[in-house]
Protein backbone atom coordinates (compact mmCIF):
# COMPACT_ATOMS: atom_id res chain seq x y z
CA UNK A 1 0.00 0.00 0.00
CA UNK A 2 1.35 3.39 -0.99
CA UNK A 3 0.03 6.61 0.56
CA UNK A 4 0.56 10.05 -0.95
CA UNK A 5 2.79 11.84 1.52
CA UNK A 6 5.06 14.05 -0.55
CA UNK A 7 4.28 17.23 -2.45
CA UNK A 8 3.94 17.72 -6.18
CA UNK A 9 5.86 20.52 -7.86
CA UNK A 10 3.87 21.13 -11.01
CA UNK A 11 5.75 22.50 -14.03
CA UNK A 12 4.85 23.07 -17.67
CA UNK A 13 6.25 21.86 -21.00
CA UNK A 14 9.83 22.18 -22.31
CA UNK A 15 11.68 22.71 -19.00
CA UNK A 16 15.24 23.07 -20.31
CA UNK A 17 18.64 22.18 -18.90
CA UNK A 18 19.65 25.86 -18.73
CA UNK A 19 16.78 26.36 -16.28
CA UNK A 20 17.74 23.22 -14.31
CA UNK A 21 21.50 23.94 -14.32
CA UNK A 22 22.24 27.54 -15.41
CA UNK A 23 25.49 27.88 -17.41
CA UNK A 24 26.99 30.64 -15.26
CA UNK A 25 26.99 28.43 -12.15
CA UNK A 26 28.41 25.38 -13.92
CA UNK A 27 32.00 26.00 -12.84
CA UNK A 28 31.24 25.58 -9.15
CA UNK A 29 30.08 22.61 -7.13
CA UNK A 30 26.68 20.95 -7.22
CA UNK A 31 25.66 22.69 -3.97
CA UNK A 32 25.95 26.16 -5.51
CA UNK A 33 24.40 25.04 -8.76
CA UNK A 34 21.42 23.35 -7.10
CA UNK A 35 20.63 26.58 -5.25
CA UNK A 36 19.82 28.12 -8.66
CA UNK A 37 17.98 25.09 -10.04
CA UNK A 38 14.81 26.17 -11.86
CA UNK A 39 15.07 29.76 -10.64
CA UNK A 40 14.19 30.97 -14.16
CA UNK A 41 10.87 29.14 -13.81
CA UNK A 42 10.18 29.41 -10.07
CA UNK A 43 12.58 31.58 -8.00
CA UNK A 44 11.55 29.76 -4.78
CA UNK A 45 11.97 26.21 -6.09
CA UNK A 46 15.35 25.35 -4.54
CA UNK A 47 14.55 26.95 -1.19
CA UNK A 48 11.12 25.39 -0.77
CA UNK A 49 11.57 21.86 -2.06
CA UNK A 50 11.58 19.05 0.54
CA UNK A 51 13.27 15.64 0.21
CA UNK A 52 10.96 13.18 -1.51
CA UNK A 53 8.92 15.83 -3.31
CA UNK A 54 7.96 14.90 -6.83
CA UNK A 55 8.26 17.05 -9.93
CA UNK A 56 5.29 16.63 -12.26
CA UNK A 57 5.89 18.24 -15.64
CA UNK A 58 4.61 18.40 -19.18
CA UNK A 59 6.26 17.48 -22.46
CA UNK A 60 9.98 17.30 -23.28
CA UNK A 61 11.31 17.73 -19.73
CA UNK A 62 15.08 18.30 -19.63
CA UNK A 63 15.51 19.44 -23.21
CA UNK A 64 18.71 21.16 -24.24
CA UNK A 65 22.24 20.34 -23.26
CA UNK A 66 23.79 17.05 -22.16
CA UNK A 67 24.91 18.53 -18.82
CA UNK A 68 23.92 15.94 -16.26
CA UNK A 69 24.06 18.52 -13.51
CA UNK A 70 20.48 19.15 -14.63
CA UNK A 71 19.49 15.79 -13.16
CA UNK A 72 22.12 15.96 -10.41
CA UNK A 73 20.75 19.28 -9.11
CA UNK A 74 17.28 17.75 -8.73
CA UNK A 75 18.71 14.74 -6.96
CA UNK A 76 20.84 16.99 -4.74
CA UNK A 77 17.71 18.85 -3.69
CA UNK A 78 16.19 15.51 -2.73
CA UNK A 79 13.59 15.25 -5.48
CA UNK A 80 12.11 11.74 -5.21
CA UNK A 81 11.13 11.38 -8.85
CA UNK A 82 10.23 13.29 -11.97
CA UNK A 83 7.01 12.41 -13.77
CA UNK A 84 6.52 13.98 -17.21
CA UNK A 85 4.44 13.54 -20.35
CA UNK A 86 7.75 13.02 -22.17
CA UNK A 87 11.47 13.54 -21.55
CA UNK A 88 14.33 14.77 -23.67
CA UNK A 89 16.44 11.69 -24.36
CA UNK A 90 19.80 12.70 -22.91
CA UNK A 91 18.24 14.01 -19.70
CA UNK A 92 16.29 10.76 -19.36
CA UNK A 93 19.45 8.66 -19.66
CA UNK A 94 21.37 10.97 -17.31
CA UNK A 95 18.65 10.81 -14.66
CA UNK A 96 18.68 7.00 -14.61
CA UNK A 97 22.48 6.97 -14.59
CA UNK A 98 22.41 9.19 -11.50
CA UNK A 99 19.72 7.17 -9.76
CA UNK A 100 16.98 9.80 -10.14
CA UNK A 101 13.74 7.95 -10.92
CA UNK A 102 12.04 9.31 -14.05
CA UNK A 103 8.66 8.16 -15.28
CA UNK A 104 6.64 8.93 -18.39
CA UNK A 105 3.03 9.45 -17.39
CA UNK A 106 0.65 7.36 -19.46
CA UNK A 107 -2.37 9.19 -18.00
CA UNK A 108 -3.47 12.79 -17.62
CA UNK A 109 -1.71 14.74 -14.84
CA UNK A 110 -3.31 18.11 -15.59
CA UNK A 111 -5.60 18.00 -12.57
CA UNK A 112 -2.64 18.09 -10.18
CA UNK A 113 -2.06 21.39 -8.38
CA UNK A 114 1.19 22.60 -6.81
CA UNK A 115 1.55 21.13 -3.35
CA UNK A 116 -0.91 18.26 -3.86
CA UNK A 117 0.14 15.13 -1.93
CA UNK A 118 1.53 12.45 -4.26
CA UNK A 119 3.63 9.27 -4.17
CA UNK A 120 5.22 6.92 -6.69
CA UNK A 121 4.23 3.26 -6.63
CA UNK A 122 7.17 1.76 -8.53
CA UNK A 123 5.93 -1.84 -8.49
CA UNK A 124 2.49 -0.79 -9.63
CA UNK A 125 3.85 1.75 -12.12
CA UNK A 126 1.55 4.54 -10.93
CA UNK A 127 1.56 8.05 -9.53
CA UNK A 128 -0.67 7.88 -6.47
CA UNK A 129 -2.70 10.99 -5.67
CA UNK A 130 -5.36 11.64 -3.05
CA UNK A 131 -8.07 10.99 -5.58
CA UNK A 132 -6.67 8.06 -7.50
CA UNK A 133 -3.83 6.56 -9.51
CA UNK A 134 -2.25 7.87 -12.71
CA UNK A 135 -0.62 5.15 -14.81
CA UNK A 136 3.10 5.45 -15.53
CA UNK A 137 4.93 3.70 -18.35
CA UNK A 138 6.81 0.83 -16.68
CA UNK A 139 10.63 0.87 -16.90
CA UNK A 140 12.54 -2.20 -18.15
CA UNK A 141 13.92 -4.29 -15.29
CA UNK A 142 17.57 -3.54 -15.99
CA UNK A 143 16.91 0.20 -15.65
CA UNK A 144 14.96 -0.33 -12.42
CA UNK A 145 17.94 -2.35 -11.16
CA UNK A 146 20.28 0.51 -12.04
CA UNK A 147 18.08 3.03 -10.22
CA UNK A 148 17.79 0.68 -7.24
CA UNK A 149 21.59 0.41 -7.12
CA UNK A 150 21.73 4.22 -6.96
CA UNK A 151 22.71 4.79 -10.58
CA UNK A 152 25.26 3.63 -13.13
CA UNK A 153 28.39 4.07 -11.00
CA UNK A 154 27.29 1.92 -8.05
CA UNK A 155 25.86 -0.51 -10.63
CA UNK A 156 29.26 -0.76 -12.37
CA UNK A 157 31.02 -1.00 -9.00
CA UNK A 158 28.99 -4.13 -8.33
CA UNK A 159 29.85 -5.47 -11.81
CA UNK A 160 33.58 -4.81 -11.52
CA UNK A 161 33.60 -6.27 -7.99
CA UNK A 162 31.79 -9.38 -9.26
CA UNK A 163 34.24 -9.85 -12.14
CA UNK A 164 37.23 -9.30 -9.82
CA UNK A 165 36.12 -11.64 -7.03
CA UNK A 166 36.60 -15.05 -8.79
CA UNK A 167 40.28 -14.19 -9.31
CA UNK A 168 40.64 -13.39 -5.62
CA UNK A 169 39.07 -16.67 -4.58
CA UNK A 170 41.34 -18.55 -7.00
CA UNK A 171 44.54 -17.27 -5.39
CA UNK B 1 13.97 -7.65 -42.92
CA UNK B 2 14.85 -4.26 -44.48
CA UNK B 3 17.05 -2.13 -42.25
CA UNK B 4 17.33 1.62 -41.78
CA UNK B 5 20.80 3.18 -41.69
CA UNK B 6 20.50 3.51 -37.91
CA UNK B 7 19.63 -0.19 -37.61
CA UNK B 8 22.56 -1.23 -39.82
CA UNK B 9 25.07 0.73 -37.74
CA UNK B 10 23.66 -0.44 -34.40
CA UNK B 11 23.49 -4.04 -35.62
CA UNK B 12 27.15 -3.94 -36.63
CA UNK B 13 28.18 -2.28 -33.34
CA UNK B 14 26.26 -4.83 -31.29
CA UNK B 15 27.60 -7.81 -33.24
CA UNK B 16 24.29 -8.84 -34.77
CA UNK B 17 23.17 -9.41 -38.33
CA UNK B 18 20.15 -7.18 -37.80
CA UNK B 19 18.21 -5.42 -35.06
CA UNK B 20 14.54 -4.47 -34.75
CA UNK B 21 13.16 -1.11 -33.66
CA UNK B 22 12.67 -1.18 -29.89
CA UNK B 23 15.34 -3.83 -29.21
CA UNK B 24 17.59 -2.87 -26.32
CA UNK B 25 21.14 -3.92 -27.15
CA UNK B 26 24.64 -3.38 -25.83
CA UNK B 27 26.87 -1.82 -28.47
CA UNK B 28 30.67 -1.49 -28.71
CA UNK B 29 31.64 2.16 -29.02
CA UNK B 30 34.03 2.95 -31.91
CA UNK B 31 34.94 6.39 -30.58
CA UNK B 32 34.18 8.50 -27.50
CA UNK B 33 34.48 12.27 -27.77
CA UNK B 34 34.83 14.33 -24.60
CA UNK B 35 35.45 18.00 -23.84
CA UNK B 36 36.87 20.06 -21.00
CA UNK B 37 33.54 20.79 -19.32
CA UNK B 38 31.98 17.33 -19.15
CA UNK B 39 35.22 15.38 -19.68
CA UNK B 40 38.22 14.75 -17.40
CA UNK B 41 37.02 16.83 -14.45
CA UNK B 42 33.79 14.84 -14.34
CA UNK B 43 34.80 11.35 -15.53
CA UNK B 44 38.09 10.91 -13.69
CA UNK B 45 36.58 10.86 -10.17
CA UNK B 46 34.21 8.13 -11.38
CA UNK B 47 37.00 6.06 -13.00
CA UNK B 48 38.95 6.38 -9.73
CA UNK B 49 35.95 5.25 -7.72
CA UNK B 50 35.56 2.25 -10.03
CA UNK B 51 39.28 1.60 -9.77
CA UNK B 52 39.74 1.26 -13.52
CA UNK B 53 41.50 3.11 -16.32
CA UNK B 54 40.45 3.70 -19.91
CA UNK B 55 39.13 0.62 -21.67
CA UNK B 56 40.88 1.74 -24.88
CA UNK B 57 42.71 5.06 -24.99
CA UNK B 58 42.89 4.92 -28.79
CA UNK B 59 39.11 5.22 -28.97
CA UNK B 60 38.99 8.50 -27.04
CA UNK B 61 39.36 12.02 -28.44
CA UNK B 62 39.47 14.99 -26.06
CA UNK B 63 38.85 18.60 -27.15
CA UNK B 64 39.10 21.74 -25.01
CA UNK B 65 36.42 24.17 -26.14
CA UNK B 66 34.14 25.21 -23.26
CA UNK B 67 36.57 26.98 -20.88
CA UNK B 68 38.90 28.21 -23.64
CA UNK B 69 40.63 30.67 -23.44
CA UNK B 70 40.77 30.11 -19.67
CA UNK B 71 40.60 33.79 -18.79
CA UNK B 72 38.98 33.17 -15.43
CA UNK B 73 40.59 31.48 -12.45
CA UNK B 74 38.02 28.72 -12.56
CA UNK B 75 38.36 28.20 -16.33
CA UNK B 76 42.15 28.17 -16.18
CA UNK B 77 42.09 25.52 -13.45
CA UNK B 78 39.69 23.34 -15.45
CA UNK B 79 41.90 23.62 -18.55
CA UNK B 80 44.96 22.76 -16.48
CA UNK B 81 43.27 19.63 -15.15
CA UNK B 82 42.18 18.73 -18.71
CA UNK B 83 45.74 19.05 -20.07
CA UNK B 84 47.24 16.97 -17.25
CA UNK B 85 44.68 14.23 -17.76
CA UNK B 86 45.32 14.15 -21.52
CA UNK B 87 49.06 13.76 -20.98
CA UNK B 88 48.63 11.14 -18.28
CA UNK B 89 46.18 9.02 -20.28
CA UNK B 90 47.83 9.49 -23.66
CA UNK B 91 44.61 10.24 -25.51
CA UNK B 92 44.36 12.31 -28.70
CA UNK B 93 43.88 15.90 -27.50
CA UNK B 94 43.02 19.05 -29.45
CA UNK B 95 43.67 22.01 -27.17
CA UNK B 96 42.11 25.33 -28.17
CA UNK B 97 41.81 24.19 -31.80
CA UNK B 98 38.07 24.76 -31.93
CA UNK B 99 34.72 23.25 -31.00
CA UNK B 100 34.67 19.46 -30.70
CA UNK B 101 31.87 18.86 -33.24
CA UNK B 102 33.85 20.68 -35.92
CA UNK B 103 37.35 19.55 -34.91
CA UNK B 104 36.56 15.82 -34.96
CA UNK B 105 35.54 15.55 -38.61
CA UNK B 106 38.10 18.10 -39.84
CA UNK B 107 40.81 15.83 -38.38
CA UNK B 108 39.39 12.74 -40.05
CA UNK B 109 38.03 10.99 -36.93
CA UNK B 110 34.51 10.27 -38.22
CA UNK B 111 33.58 7.82 -40.95
CA UNK B 112 30.39 6.24 -42.29
CA UNK B 113 29.14 3.29 -40.26
CA UNK B 114 30.87 4.27 -37.02
CA UNK B 115 29.03 4.09 -33.68
CA UNK B 116 30.17 7.13 -31.68
CA UNK B 117 29.21 8.83 -28.41
CA UNK B 118 30.00 12.41 -27.45
CA UNK B 119 29.84 14.13 -24.09
CA UNK B 120 27.84 17.00 -25.55
CA UNK B 121 24.29 17.45 -26.78
CA UNK B 122 25.27 18.58 -30.27
CA UNK B 123 27.00 15.24 -30.90
CA UNK B 124 24.43 14.34 -33.60
CA UNK B 125 26.61 16.57 -35.84
CA UNK B 126 28.61 13.42 -36.64
CA UNK B 127 25.54 12.04 -38.42
CA UNK B 128 26.42 14.26 -41.40
CA UNK B 129 29.23 11.76 -42.09
CA UNK B 130 27.00 8.70 -41.88
CA UNK B 131 28.13 7.89 -38.32
CA UNK B 132 25.58 7.04 -35.61
CA UNK B 133 26.68 9.66 -33.10
CA UNK B 134 24.75 10.84 -30.07
CA UNK B 135 25.24 12.83 -26.88
CA UNK B 136 25.51 11.40 -23.38
CA UNK B 137 26.20 12.84 -19.93
CA UNK B 138 29.42 12.56 -17.96
CA UNK B 139 28.46 9.62 -15.75
CA UNK B 140 27.40 7.58 -18.74
CA UNK B 141 30.60 8.66 -20.51
CA UNK B 142 32.63 7.36 -17.58
CA UNK B 143 30.83 4.05 -18.04
CA UNK B 144 31.78 4.03 -21.74
CA UNK B 145 35.40 4.92 -20.99
CA UNK B 146 35.57 2.11 -18.42
CA UNK B 147 33.77 -0.61 -20.38
CA UNK B 148 33.91 0.40 -24.07
CA UNK B 149 30.19 -0.21 -24.42
CA UNK B 150 26.77 1.34 -23.90
CA UNK B 151 23.13 0.23 -24.02
CA UNK B 152 20.88 1.63 -26.69
CA UNK B 153 17.24 1.18 -27.63
CA UNK B 154 17.11 0.76 -31.41
CA UNK B 155 15.35 3.92 -32.60
CA UNK B 156 12.60 4.42 -35.10
CA UNK B 157 13.60 6.35 -38.21
CA UNK B 158 11.98 9.69 -38.95
CA UNK B 159 12.84 10.49 -42.55
CA UNK B 160 12.80 14.17 -43.50
CA UNK B 161 12.90 14.66 -47.25
CA UNK B 162 13.76 17.99 -48.82
CA UNK B 163 13.22 18.58 -52.52
CA UNK B 164 14.23 21.42 -54.80
CA UNK B 165 17.03 23.96 -54.83
CA UNK B 166 17.53 26.54 -52.07
CA UNK B 167 17.11 30.11 -53.28
CA UNK B 168 19.79 32.78 -52.89
CA UNK B 169 20.78 33.76 -49.33
CA UNK B 170 19.25 30.61 -47.89
CA UNK B 171 21.17 28.04 -45.90
CA UNK B 172 20.82 24.78 -44.01
CA UNK B 173 20.08 26.90 -40.92
CA UNK B 174 16.87 28.18 -42.54
CA UNK B 175 15.89 24.59 -43.38
CA UNK B 176 16.46 23.55 -39.79
CA UNK B 177 14.54 26.45 -38.27
CA UNK B 178 11.63 25.65 -40.63
CA UNK B 179 11.73 22.05 -39.38
CA UNK B 180 11.81 23.21 -35.73
CA UNK B 181 8.87 25.49 -36.43
CA UNK B 182 6.79 22.71 -37.95
CA UNK B 183 7.85 19.68 -35.90
CA UNK B 184 8.72 21.34 -32.55
CA UNK B 185 11.59 20.59 -30.18
CA UNK B 186 10.17 17.18 -29.34
CA UNK B 187 9.35 16.26 -32.94
CA UNK B 188 12.34 13.91 -33.01
CA UNK B 189 11.05 11.93 -29.98
CA UNK B 190 14.63 10.81 -29.26
CA UNK B 191 14.50 8.62 -32.40
CA UNK B 192 16.85 8.77 -35.40
CA UNK B 193 16.25 11.43 -38.01
CA UNK B 194 17.43 10.65 -41.52
CA UNK B 195 17.74 13.72 -43.75
CA UNK B 196 17.24 12.86 -47.41
CA UNK B 197 16.22 14.24 -50.78
CA UNK B 198 17.94 16.12 -53.59
CA UNK B 199 18.24 19.35 -51.56
CA UNK B 200 20.27 17.55 -48.89
CA UNK B 201 22.43 15.76 -51.48
CA UNK B 202 23.15 19.16 -53.03
CA UNK B 203 24.57 20.59 -49.79
CA UNK B 204 28.28 20.73 -48.95
CA UNK B 205 29.52 18.89 -45.85
CA UNK B 206 29.54 21.91 -43.52
CA UNK B 207 25.96 22.71 -44.43
CA UNK B 208 25.04 19.07 -43.84
CA UNK B 209 26.73 19.36 -40.45
CA UNK B 210 24.35 22.21 -39.55
CA UNK B 211 21.38 19.93 -40.32
CA UNK B 212 22.75 17.05 -38.26
CA UNK B 213 23.90 19.38 -35.45
CA UNK B 214 20.41 20.74 -34.87
CA UNK B 215 18.82 17.29 -34.88
CA UNK B 216 19.41 17.98 -31.18
CA UNK B 217 16.94 20.88 -31.29
CA UNK B 218 14.44 18.60 -33.02
CA UNK B 219 14.75 16.28 -30.02
CA UNK B 220 16.24 13.38 -31.98
CA UNK B 221 18.97 11.06 -30.71
CA UNK B 222 20.81 11.17 -34.04
CA UNK B 223 20.59 13.10 -37.32
CA UNK B 224 21.87 10.87 -40.11
CA UNK B 225 22.71 11.66 -43.71
CA UNK B 226 23.65 8.64 -45.83
CA UNK B 227 27.14 9.03 -47.27
CA UNK B 228 27.66 9.85 -50.96
CA UNK B 229 30.53 11.06 -53.15
CA UNK B 230 30.45 14.49 -51.48
CA UNK B 231 31.01 12.78 -48.11
CA UNK B 232 33.78 10.51 -49.33
CA UNK B 233 35.64 13.29 -51.14
CA UNK B 234 35.51 15.52 -48.05
CA UNK B 235 36.74 12.72 -45.77
CA UNK B 236 39.65 11.91 -48.07
CA UNK B 237 40.62 15.60 -48.12
CA UNK B 238 40.53 15.72 -44.34
CA UNK B 239 42.85 12.83 -43.68
CA UNK B 240 40.37 10.04 -42.95
CA UNK B 241 41.90 6.68 -43.84
CA UNK B 242 40.52 3.16 -44.42
CA UNK B 243 37.36 4.63 -45.86
CA UNK B 244 34.46 2.18 -46.19
CA UNK B 245 32.42 1.69 -49.34
CA UNK B 246 29.56 4.22 -48.98
CA UNK B 247 27.22 1.72 -50.69
CA UNK B 248 27.50 -0.36 -47.52
CA UNK B 249 26.04 2.39 -45.34
CA UNK B 250 22.77 3.23 -47.07
CA UNK B 251 19.29 2.48 -45.74
CA UNK B 252 17.80 -0.54 -47.50
CA UNK B 253 15.79 0.62 -50.48
CA UNK B 254 12.67 -1.09 -49.14
CA UNK B 255 13.12 0.14 -45.56
CA UNK B 256 9.98 2.05 -44.66
CA UNK B 257 10.57 4.96 -42.26
CA UNK B 258 8.35 5.06 -39.19
CA UNK B 259 7.52 8.68 -39.97
CA UNK B 260 8.02 10.74 -43.13
CA UNK B 261 8.00 14.53 -43.45
CA UNK B 262 8.40 16.37 -46.73
CA UNK B 263 9.68 19.92 -47.13
CA UNK B 264 10.00 22.08 -50.22
CA UNK B 265 13.25 24.03 -50.59
CA UNK B 266 11.90 26.03 -53.54
CA UNK B 267 9.36 27.91 -51.43
CA UNK B 268 11.56 28.32 -48.34
CA UNK B 269 12.26 31.90 -47.21
CA UNK B 270 14.74 32.99 -44.49
CA UNK B 271 13.58 31.82 -41.07
CA UNK B 272 14.04 33.43 -37.66
CA UNK B 273 13.30 31.88 -34.26
CA UNK B 274 11.94 34.30 -31.65
CA UNK B 275 12.89 34.13 -27.96
CA UNK B 276 13.00 31.74 -26.15
CA UNK B 277 12.82 28.61 -28.29
CA UNK B 278 14.07 27.40 -31.68
CA UNK B 279 10.53 26.10 -32.16
CA UNK B 280 9.32 29.74 -32.33
CA UNK B 281 10.51 29.84 -35.92
CA UNK B 282 8.67 31.72 -38.64
CA UNK B 283 9.41 33.37 -41.98
CA UNK B 284 11.51 36.48 -41.43
CA UNK B 285 8.84 38.98 -42.42
CA UNK B 286 7.05 38.18 -39.17
CA UNK B 287 9.77 40.02 -37.25
CA UNK B 288 10.46 43.31 -38.94
CA UNK B 289 11.07 45.70 -37.38
CA UNK B 290 12.92 44.27 -34.37
CA UNK B 291 15.92 46.33 -33.25
CA UNK B 292 19.04 44.46 -32.18
CA UNK B 293 22.06 45.35 -30.03
CA UNK B 294 24.33 42.37 -30.69
CA UNK B 295 24.86 40.11 -33.70
CA UNK B 296 26.61 36.86 -32.79
CA UNK B 297 28.24 34.57 -35.33
CA UNK B 298 29.52 31.64 -33.36
CA UNK B 299 29.27 28.06 -32.12
CA UNK B 300 29.46 24.65 -33.79
CA UNK B 301 26.14 25.44 -35.45
CA UNK B 302 26.91 28.77 -37.03
CA UNK B 303 30.56 29.81 -37.41
CA UNK B 304 32.13 27.16 -39.60
CA UNK B 305 34.05 28.25 -42.71
CA UNK B 306 30.87 28.12 -44.83
CA UNK B 307 29.06 30.31 -42.27
CA UNK B 308 31.87 32.89 -42.09
CA UNK B 309 31.94 33.02 -45.88
CA UNK B 310 28.20 33.65 -46.05
CA UNK B 311 28.42 36.45 -43.47
CA UNK B 312 31.30 38.10 -45.34
CA UNK B 313 29.34 37.98 -48.60
CA UNK B 314 26.75 40.27 -46.99
CA UNK B 315 29.15 42.49 -45.03
CA UNK B 316 31.82 43.08 -47.70
CA UNK B 317 32.29 46.82 -48.26
CA UNK B 318 29.57 47.78 -45.78
CA UNK B 319 29.56 49.10 -42.23
CA UNK B 320 27.70 48.00 -39.13
CA UNK B 321 24.70 49.93 -37.90
CA UNK B 322 25.59 52.48 -35.24
CA UNK B 323 25.62 50.95 -31.77
CA UNK B 324 25.48 47.36 -32.99
CA UNK B 325 28.16 44.98 -31.78
CA UNK B 326 29.17 42.13 -34.13
CA UNK B 327 30.87 39.23 -32.36
CA UNK B 328 32.50 36.44 -34.37
CA UNK B 329 33.77 33.26 -32.71
CA UNK B 330 34.92 30.96 -35.56
CA UNK B 331 34.11 27.30 -34.85
CA UNK B 332 37.65 26.08 -35.38
CA UNK B 333 41.16 27.42 -35.83
CA UNK B 334 41.42 25.68 -39.22
CA UNK B 335 38.20 27.25 -40.44
CA UNK B 336 39.36 30.64 -39.17
CA UNK B 337 42.75 30.22 -40.87
CA UNK B 338 41.09 29.29 -44.15
CA UNK B 339 38.73 32.26 -43.84
CA UNK B 340 41.73 34.50 -43.12
CA UNK B 341 43.61 33.18 -46.16
CA UNK B 342 40.66 34.01 -48.36
CA UNK B 343 40.23 37.52 -46.94
CA UNK B 344 36.96 36.63 -45.19
CA UNK B 345 38.19 37.47 -41.69
CA UNK B 346 39.48 40.84 -42.94
CA UNK B 347 36.06 41.71 -44.38
CA UNK B 348 34.45 40.98 -41.02
CA UNK B 349 37.12 42.80 -39.00
CA UNK B 350 37.17 45.84 -41.30
CA UNK B 351 33.45 46.19 -40.71
CA UNK B 352 34.13 46.31 -36.96
CA UNK B 353 33.59 42.70 -35.91
CA UNK B 354 35.16 41.65 -32.64
CA UNK B 355 36.79 38.23 -33.10
CA UNK B 356 36.51 35.88 -30.13
CA UNK B 357 38.36 32.60 -29.37
CA UNK B 358 37.62 29.33 -31.24
CA UNK B 359 35.39 28.12 -28.45
CA UNK B 360 31.77 27.57 -27.41
CA UNK B 361 31.77 30.98 -25.72
CA UNK B 362 28.49 32.65 -24.89
CA UNK B 363 26.45 30.13 -26.86
CA UNK B 364 27.04 27.75 -23.96
CA UNK B 365 26.74 30.52 -21.36
CA UNK B 366 30.50 30.76 -20.83
CA UNK B 367 32.93 33.65 -21.15
CA UNK B 368 33.03 37.36 -20.55
CA UNK B 369 31.00 38.34 -23.64
CA UNK B 370 27.74 37.12 -22.05
CA UNK B 371 24.75 39.28 -22.95
CA UNK B 372 23.86 42.05 -20.50
CA UNK B 373 20.48 43.09 -19.09
CA UNK B 374 17.80 43.79 -21.71
CA UNK B 375 20.18 43.17 -24.62
CA UNK B 376 18.58 41.93 -27.84
CA UNK B 377 20.77 39.63 -29.90
CA UNK B 378 20.42 37.84 -33.21
CA UNK B 379 22.59 34.76 -33.36
CA UNK B 380 23.70 31.97 -35.71
CA UNK B 381 23.70 29.53 -32.79
CA UNK B 382 21.30 26.65 -32.09
CA UNK B 383 19.47 27.63 -28.90
CA UNK B 384 17.80 30.75 -27.57
CA UNK B 385 16.52 29.55 -24.22
CA UNK B 386 15.94 32.27 -21.64
CA UNK B 387 19.17 33.24 -19.89
CA UNK B 388 21.35 30.74 -21.78
CA UNK B 389 23.56 33.34 -23.45
CA UNK B 390 23.45 35.96 -20.72
CA UNK B 391 21.13 37.97 -18.48
CA UNK B 392 17.64 36.67 -17.73
CA UNK B 393 16.24 39.78 -19.42
CA UNK B 394 18.27 39.36 -22.61
CA UNK B 395 16.50 38.19 -25.76
CA UNK B 396 18.00 36.01 -28.47
CA UNK B 397 16.68 35.54 -31.99
CA UNK B 398 18.14 32.78 -34.17
CA UNK B 399 18.87 33.09 -37.87
CA UNK B 400 21.28 32.05 -40.60
CA UNK B 401 24.70 33.69 -40.99
CA UNK B 402 23.24 35.66 -43.94
CA UNK B 403 20.38 36.93 -41.79
CA UNK B 404 22.57 37.74 -38.78
CA UNK B 405 25.07 39.64 -40.95
CA UNK B 406 22.31 41.58 -42.73
CA UNK B 407 20.72 42.44 -39.39
CA UNK B 408 24.08 43.68 -38.05
CA UNK B 409 24.25 46.13 -40.97
CA UNK B 410 20.67 47.34 -40.51
CA UNK B 411 20.54 47.39 -36.71
CA UNK B 412 17.31 45.43 -36.87
CA UNK B 413 16.20 42.04 -38.14
CA UNK B 414 16.10 42.23 -41.93
CA UNK B 415 15.78 39.84 -44.86
CA UNK B 416 19.28 39.18 -46.26
CA UNK B 417 17.80 38.95 -49.76
CA UNK B 418 17.17 42.72 -49.53
CA UNK B 419 20.93 43.43 -49.30
CA UNK B 420 22.40 43.93 -52.79
CA UNK B 421 24.93 41.48 -54.22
Amino acid sequence: MVFPSHRAFVLGDDIDTDALAPGQYMGGGIEALAAHCLEAVDPDFASSVQPGDIVVAGKNFGMGSSREQAAQALRHLGIGAVVARSFAGIFYRNAINLGLPVFVSAGDTSMLRPGDPVEIDIDGAALVTQTGRIALEPLPDFLLDMIADGGLVPHLEKRFAASASPKETAT
Amino acid sequence: MPQSLAQKIIARASGRSHVAVGDVVTARVDLAMIHDSGGPRRVEPILKRLGVGLHDKDKVVLVSDHYVPGDTEEGAAILQLTRRWAAEKGVTFYDGEGICHVVLPERGHLKPGMFVVGGDSHSPTGGAFGAYMFGIGATEMAGVLATGEIWIKVPETIRIEWSGTLGPRLMAKDMLLAMCGRLGMDGGRYQAIEYAGDTVRGLGMQERMTLSNMAAELGAQAGLIAPDQTTMAWLAEHGATDLPDPAHWQPDIDAVPDELHRFDAETLVPQVAAPHSPANSAPIDAYEPTDIDVAYIGACTGAKYADLKAAAEIIRGRTLAKGVELLVAPSSKRDQDRAADEGIMKVLEDAGAKVLPNACGICAGYGSARLGEDVTCISTTARNFRGRMGAHSSKVYLGSPYTVAASALAGRIVDPRDIGA
